[in-house]
């Protein structure tokens, strides 16, 4: 199974979901086999005027992930991110990394088709 | 002379302002509608529009076949307008501030310029005076740059015939405010004594003071609220260059269309006094 990023608030699995994807802090890229994992910082994302969720999308391009999980992403990062083949799953605040990612490999997450705009 | 009117509140009068003193101005004169998301200048001057054109952004069209994905582009644009991931290159034309950047950078030239439409510039005379004004494409998010195209477009006409301008505003102290103000001689706040108005007003004053320009403050729907813009005005030599007083009239003939200077002689004899406050102002200025 290939690998998937988690936004979120710091940089363990123990860390809450960041509900937001373009400014999350950053994101734990976790290999659900092993539960080894690795942290991108997105801080240069966060500080940024217009654009965070594009430069975000970038990072997780580049990471190679196939996943990413989170609370919420905007228009023009879920249209980058289905550019780059890596699917979307949406409302996951509330959970630590772990609880999001064992989610995730329990089957009980849906990928997004379109963008959620609320 | 270009004569801004500005705010920080929405709604205190600038066009109402704006209006009257175009009708009543010595010499020629040029009333510019610069809000461009809601203009509304020509409701009042009921302007003959005689020319009219689209106005474009400049943004960035990419060839895939030439593109090496260098991302050279992509790191320079701070707007990430343009983002490369990998083999994948990506446009958001919306994004785009139009500065050419990509253009410049890309070293294959696999960018070449396409275009944006911001909304129409549209002008003509009303009355003896010249008229001109933007208006903001429905959904695009940007004034600035339809803003800038509008003024040169005033710097043409100002060529051509002399004379002064008098721009009506966006409200707020944020980009599109600062943009309608920045190439004026003079710049009038119209505010009202209410106590939103007068929070505003401070701010107004925050942004507009550092641009070093002649500054000057009507005070509209004068009678309500409280003495604070007063004593605020005291406290920062900012001259008060008119009242208009609170009263039904005036928001009948406004709500009529109606141009307020019109309407009684003494409102007439305000603007007419404001007009030379305003000249006064800017004089001072030169000589100071």
């Amino acid at each position: 199974m290939s690998k998937i990023a988690v936004s979120s608030e710091g940089p363990s699995l123990d860390d809450q979901v960041d509900p937001r994807f373009g400014r999350a802090a950053g994101f734990v890229v976790v290999d659900p086999e092993t539960m080894v994992t690795e942290y991108i910082d997105n801080g240069r994302s966060q500080v940024m005027a217009q654009g965070a969720g594009i430069q975000a999308a970038e990072l997780i391009a580049r990471a190679g992930v196939s996943w990413v999980l989170t609370g919420f992403v905007g228009p023009k990062a879920f249209q980058a991110l289905n550019a780059a083949g890596v699917q979307v799953a949406q409302n996951l605040e509330g959970l630590t990394v772990r609880q999001a990612v064992e989610r995730f490999k329990s089957g009980e997450v849906a990928g997004a088709a379109t963008a959620d705009r609320r | 002379m270009i004569v801004a009117v500005a705010s920080g509140k929405g709604g205190t009068g600038k066009t109402t302002v704006t209006a009257s003193l175009a009708s009543l101005w010595e010499g020629p004169l040029i009333g510019v509608d610069l809000d461009v998301e809601e203009p509304n200048l020509h409701l009042f001057l009921h302007p003959i529009l005689t020319g009219e054109e689209t106005a474009h952004l400049t943004i960035p069209v990419v060839d895939e076949a030439t593109c090496t994905y260098c991302g050279a582009c992509s790191e320079l644009c701070q707007f990430k307008a343009i983002s490369v991931m990998g083999r994948l290159i990506l446009t958001f034309p919306e994004m785009c501030h139009g500065c050419g950047g990509c253009l410049a950078v890309c070293p294959e030239k696999a960018i070449t310029p396409g275009q944006r439409e911001l909304g129409e510039i549209t002008w003509g005379t009303a009355g003896r005076q010249g008229f001109l004004m933007g208006r903001l494409r429905l959904g695009e998010a940007m004034s600035p740059p339809l803003m800038r195209l509008v003024k040169a477009r005033l710097e043409q006409m100002l060529a051509q015939t002399g004379g002064d301008a008098i721009i009506d505003a966006p409200p707020g102290v944020s980009c599109p405010a600062i943009n309608a103000v920045i190439d004026s001689d003079v710049i009038v706040l119209v505010t009202e004594p209410t106590p939103f108005g007068f929070y505003d007003f401070q701010l107004a004053w925050e942004a507009f003071a550092p641009l070093n320009k002649p500054l000057g403050a009507v005070i509209n729907r004068a009678g309500l609220g409280t003495g604070a813009i007063y004593e605020f005005c005291r406290e920062k030599h900012l001259p008060i260059l008119a009242e208009i007083p609170y009263d039904r009239a005036i928001a009948e003939a406004y709500a009529r269309g109606r141009i307020i200077a019109q309407i009684s002689p003494e409102l007439q004899g305000t603007f007419v006094s404001l007009m030379a406050a305003i000249r006064g102002l800017a004089q001072e200025a030169a000589h100071a």
